[in-house]
Parts: C-alpha cells; sequence; structure tokens
C-alpha cells in the first residue's frame, strides 16, 4: 500500500488485532483528506459527522442487506457534502473531473 | 482502456476530489499523506494496551482513568482527534461493557486507532444493543447469565473505553509484559484477556 510497514514494535500495524486500517487505498485518501482540512478548520468535526451519519442512515435505507454497504463510500459522499455546502465545490464538479480523467489516455498514470 | 459509462467507482471520485482540492490548494497531497500514515502505524490499540496495563498496576491511576478518561489517557501521551470525553467502564465478573456507536463509527481514536470494519458494520450497530448475548457469542465471547452486559453507545458527547478485567493468571506480571495482552477486542468489550 503505502511504505513498508515494521512488522512488530510501537510503530507496527495492529495486525494482531485485526486488519489494516483501510482495505484500499482510496479509503486512505478520503480519510486523509478529511482530517487535513479539519485541520486547516475547512470545516468542524460536528458538521462532518452530522453529515457521515445522515449518509450511513441513508445507504441503510436504501440497501437494507447490506450487500453494498462501503462505511468509506459513506465517509466520502459525506465529505463532498460539506464542501458542497461551503461552496468549495460546485455541483457536478467532482463528476466531470472523473470524466476527464477516465477519458486520459492509456498509460497516463491510471490508477488501477 | 474501456470509456467509463456506468456511476464512477469511489476510487475515481476520491481520485478527482484530491485533485480539484489540491489545485484550490485546500489540500496538500504531503499531509493527507502524513495523516493517513500517523493512523496506519501510529495510533492504534497498542496505546489503549498500554492504558489498561497503567490502570492494572498503579491503583491511583486506575482511579484517575475511571474518573475522568481524556485526563488520564492524556497522562500517557495519547490526544488527539476523537480523544474528547473519553469514558472508561470497568469491566468485572458482575458486569460485561461492550461499545456500540450505532449512528456511525464514533471511537477514541487516540487509544484505539481506527475502528475495525466489524464495528462499522450495520449488522453490528443494529445487533449488540437488540440481543447483546447473542452478538457477543457469535464473536466468541460466551459469558455466564450471571454476568449483566451493559452495551454503551458511543457519540461525539461519549466515547467509550473498556477497561477489561486482569486475569488472575497475570498476577505476577510487570507493567510492560502486561501490555501484549491486551487486544483491541477487549478494550471494545467484544472479548476478554485471555489468561
Amino acid at each position: 500500500m503505502t511504505s513498508p510497514l515494521a512488522l512488530d514494535g510501537p510503530a507496527a500495524p495492529p495486525r494482531a488485532n485485526g486488519e489494516l486500517v483501510f482495505a484500499e487505498p482510496w479509503e486512505s485518501r478520503a480519510f486523509g483528506m478529511a482530517m487535513a482540512l479539519h485541520a486547516d478548520r475547512a470545516f468542524g468535526w460536528d458538521e462532518f459527522q452530522a453529515a457521515l451519519v445522515a449518509r450511513i442512515a441513508e445507504s441503510e435505507t436504501a440497501d437494507p442487506s447490506g450487500a453494498e454497504w462501503s462505511y468509506y463510500r459513506c465517509w466520502l459522499a459525506a465529505l463532498e457534502d460539506v464542501l458542497a455546502g461551503r461552496g468549495a465545490l460546485a455541483p457536478g464538479e467532482v463528476t466531470a473531473r472523473v470524466e476527464l480523467l477516465t477519458t486520459r489516455p492509456a498509460g497516463h498514470g491510471h490508477p488501477h | 482502456m474501456t470509456q467509463q459509462t456506468t456511476r464512477p467507482t469511489p476510487a475515481q471520485r476520491t481520485e478527482a476530489l484530491e485533485q480539484l482540492l489540491t489545485e484550490r490548494e485546500l489540500v496538500d497531497p504531503k499531509v493527507v499523506d502524513g495523516f493517513v500514515a500517523r493512523y496506519e502505524t501510529e495510533v492504534g490499540p497498542l496505546n489503549g494496551a498500554k492504558v489498561v496495563a497503567r490502570a492494572w498496576t498503579d491503583p491511583a491511576y486506575r482511579e484517575r482513568l475511571l474518573a475522568d478518561g481524556t485526563a488520564a489517557i492524556a497522562e500517557l501521551g495519547f490526544s488527539g482527534p476523537q480523544g474528547e470525553h473519553i469514558v472508561v467502564v470497568e469491566n468485572t465478573p458482575a458486569v460485561h461493557n461492550v461499545v456500540v456507536c450505532t449512528l456511525c463509527s464514533c471511537y477514541p481514536w487516540p487509544v484505539l486507532g481506527l475502528p475495525p470494519s466489524w464495528y462499522k458494520d450495520p449488522a453490528y450497530r443494529a445487533r449488540v444493543v437488540r440481543e447483546p448475548r447473542t452478538v457477543l457469542r457469535e464473536m466468541g465471547l460466551d459469558l455466564p447469565e450471571s454476568t449483566d452486559i451493559v452495551v454503551h453507545d458511543s457519540s461525539s458527547e461519549v466515547r467509550w473505553l473498556v477497561l477489561p478485567e486482569r486475569p488472575a493468571s497475570t498476577a505476577g506480571l510487570s507493567e510492560a509484559e502486561l501490555v501484549p495482552l491486551v487486544t483491541r477486542d477487549a478494550l471494545v468489550g467484544v472479548a476478554k484477556v485471555a489468561p
């Protein structure tokens, strides 16, 4: 994933206690962006948390079986909600950028 | 390279978002890297294990921990986001405490790191409130009927941490020897510390 990790000692990830913290790299980026923005006072944590609670509730209502459940998808949506609410993102802007990224030529550092 | 016609994947949306925020200088990718590295490697249940080992070996510290969790935890150098308002509850043979966040994923990050998948899962969040004994049994903790189970719902106002029972077999161990015995699951209350 990111850097080589020590297998023991104080810096070791909590392997003995279960899985690594992030299942996929994008989850760690979504997490880190929220932390960085909050540290810069782009939004209050309560504000982010309220958005997260709302997105989780929405996901559970829309998908009662939990087959599509993804905590960090809710996290990402909440982050976009808060940024859009504060005017840092325009409506449709992220989707437009995704389209731009997915139509770029092969070999251009596509992450998959 | 196929054209994307379906809903963007979260990985694609995340990349697009980071690019936009970086261009606007709202986010510095190196700062994001720093937060990720910190929570992947430094902030984790080892911190909570140190708190428990201290409480098991220092009665005065145990008192302070139960009286004001956040302050006593900060004494050991552990503080930061999601570390406000930590309340520590002690397990005994009569009462077993277990923690959940029914609405989202509130969790005491400075002592436990980020929550594991099962803690965030809708099934755990809904079921442990309704049928804690059954859920704990499914997770491998079979408590006697004589033990009362108390479920604590974490929120931004209170983040709960369990002080597990110290196994009698560890009577001769030092604080440093006790630390590796304390697991994350015991600090959430879905396991006991194995004798």
